[in-house]
């Protein structure tokens, strides 16, 4: 680690730019010939917008080939105060992804006096993934999937990501990770626009039972351990990770009426 | 090749300190205050953007004064090296201590070093949690470094108002009644010239803020809690 007192002078407000000058070993990505032993791997993470904003949500599972890794893993992070960013794919690589994304976000805006735009926060992350692409070609491919509340347009916006670092606005939702394909199926039911937040929950918490009724690699609500999906909201009041409590209730009543041959 | 001229290292050094003391005290001043919910920063400021108060960690920020562009280089690196910091290690791992020494370190070099001295002055204070005492290190501009209690007034007539605030102080301060002494104190020693009148820069470490406890306080904010226009 050099210090960042003596130079090289930087006029960069990025961390990142900040690290390959002064700590490049932080970033270094060796990559070795042969095939990568199974790691954990994060499953279905879902986003949707509504009136006042955007809701996003993961299931609690990390599978490693056909083993169980984790039960009760986190994918739903806050990027910033408005903002949220989930993961699916290799755990290890991801969520160190999440922890420089984060940084960068608050470096940013420390070192510029003022937070970058929504749309410059879903660049850099594309940046990000794209940076990862090595690791993707060895199979520990990770893809996230970003929102938050863009205060310059007063709106909630989601952004998907593929494993190249591209990078797509969604309109009005969208899952990724194994189970990603049935939650999009079951979003693409319930979602209604201008919906409200205790609705946008109910709707995420569906979607992510659904994936995990057709996806061996997605986790369902787990009411024998008390384990429920993490699910965040991002509004103009910021980033709000909604109570376990609700979540237990929310789904609490899916599970009594998938029981009585509802939905 | 022309040989310099001897100049004793004595005489050097009291040229540069005086040069950077005279830069310094023609800025205008800045006061540090401890209250009971964390620690309050007050800043004679006509810029609205070009700020003497920022934040560098969750729990630490800095405040200068003197020239801006010598200053806001040393922030920067500040940022940088407590993010890389706690990036490399832990959040936690980011102390205030090891932050003053880095600039201790920096000016005490330019000092004596470099031709011109840097005409600044800083402050990097840490809001304690969970019993732990604030901290406030003072640096100057030939790399000292002073561990300050209480109070800290630094820029233009700082010796007077140390002495205007050592008479006033007290530590039981509230927010509001901390922001009123340093408004009550901050004009009385305008520089010459000049009414005082200047706008303000008010920010704090509030200690029961989660995470990043640095907050900046609107116009407005001061206003109400002074309980007069803050001009």
């Amino acid at each position: 680690m050099r210090n960042p007192f003596e130079g090289p002078k930087l006029f960069s407000p990025s961390f990142v730019d900040a690290l390959r000058a002064y700590a490049p070993e932080l970033l270094e990505l060796r990559t070795a010939g042969g095939t990568v032993p199974e790691v954990p791997h994060g499953t279905t993470v879902a986003a949707l917008r509504f009136a006042d904003g955007v809701a996003m949500g993961g299931d609690r599972r990390a599978t490693e080939g056909m083993n169980i890794a984790q039960r009760d893993i986190e994918k739903v992070f806050p990027a910033d105060d408005f903002s949220a960013v989930a993961i699916a794919g290799a755990a290890g690589p991801a969520i160190e992804m999440v922890r420089l994304f984060q940084t960068e976000l608050e470096h940013y805006e420390k070192i510029e006096g003022s937070p970058l735009s929504l749309e410059g926060k879903a660049n850099k992350l594309g940046q990000m993934v794209r940076g990862n692409l090595p690791l993707a070609m060895q199979g520990l491919v990770v893809v996230p999937l970003f929102c938050g509340y863009d205060t310059r347009r007063q709106a909630g916006r989601i952004f998907r990501y593929d494993v190249t670092g591209g990078r797509w606005e969604d309109a009005d939702f969208h899952a990724t990770g194994s189970g990603g394909k049935d939650a999009r199926g079951s979003l693409k039911k319930r979602w209604r626009g201008g919906m409200d937040g205790s609705s946008a929950v109910e709707v995420l918490v569906e979607a992510l039972y659904d994936a995990a009724d057709e996806d061996a690699a997605t986790g369902g609500p787990d009411l024998v351990r008390g384990i429920f999906p993490v699910v965040a909201t991002v509004t103009a009041e910021g980033y709000r990770r909604v109570p376990d409590d609700d979540l237990r209730k929310a789904a609490e009543r899916l599970v009594a009426a998938r029981a009585q041959g509802e939905g | 090749m022309s040989v310099p001229f001897y100049v004793p290292p004595e005489q050097l050094t009291k040229e540069k300190a005086e040069f950077a003391r005279k830069g310094i005290a023609r800025g205008r001043p800045l006061i540090v205050l401890e209250y009971t919910g964390g620690i309050l920063f007050v800043a004679e400021n006509p810029s609205t953007h070009l700020h003497k108060v920022a934040e560098l960690y969750d729990r630490i920020a800095f405040c200068a004064v003197g020239r801006f562009s010598e200053f806001e280089n040393l922030r920067q690196a500040g940022v940088r090296l407590a993010d890389i910091r706690g990036y490399a290690y832990g959040r936690e791992d980011v102390t205030s201590r090891s932050i003053a020494n880095a600039y201790s370190q920096t000016l005490g070099q330019i000092f004596v070093q470099e031709f011109k001295p840097y005409e600044v002055e800083l402050c990097v204070a840490e809001v304690g949690v969970d019993g732990a005492p604030n901290a406030m290190y003072h640096v100057v501009f030939d790399g000292n470094v002073f561990d300050r209690k209480g109070f800290l007034a630094m820029g233009g007539q700082s010796d007077e108002l140390n002495a205007e605030l050592q008479r006033a102080y007290d530590e039981n301060l509230e927010l509001d009644a901390a922001l009123q002494l340093a408004m009550r104190v901050l004009p009385r020693v305008a520089p010459a010239g000049e009414t005082g009148n200047s706008r303000l820069e008010v920010a704090v470490l509030e200690r029961d803020r989660p995470r990043r406890s640095f907050r900046r306080l609107s116009q407005e904010d001061v206003e109400s809690r002074a309980g007069e226009p803050a001009t």
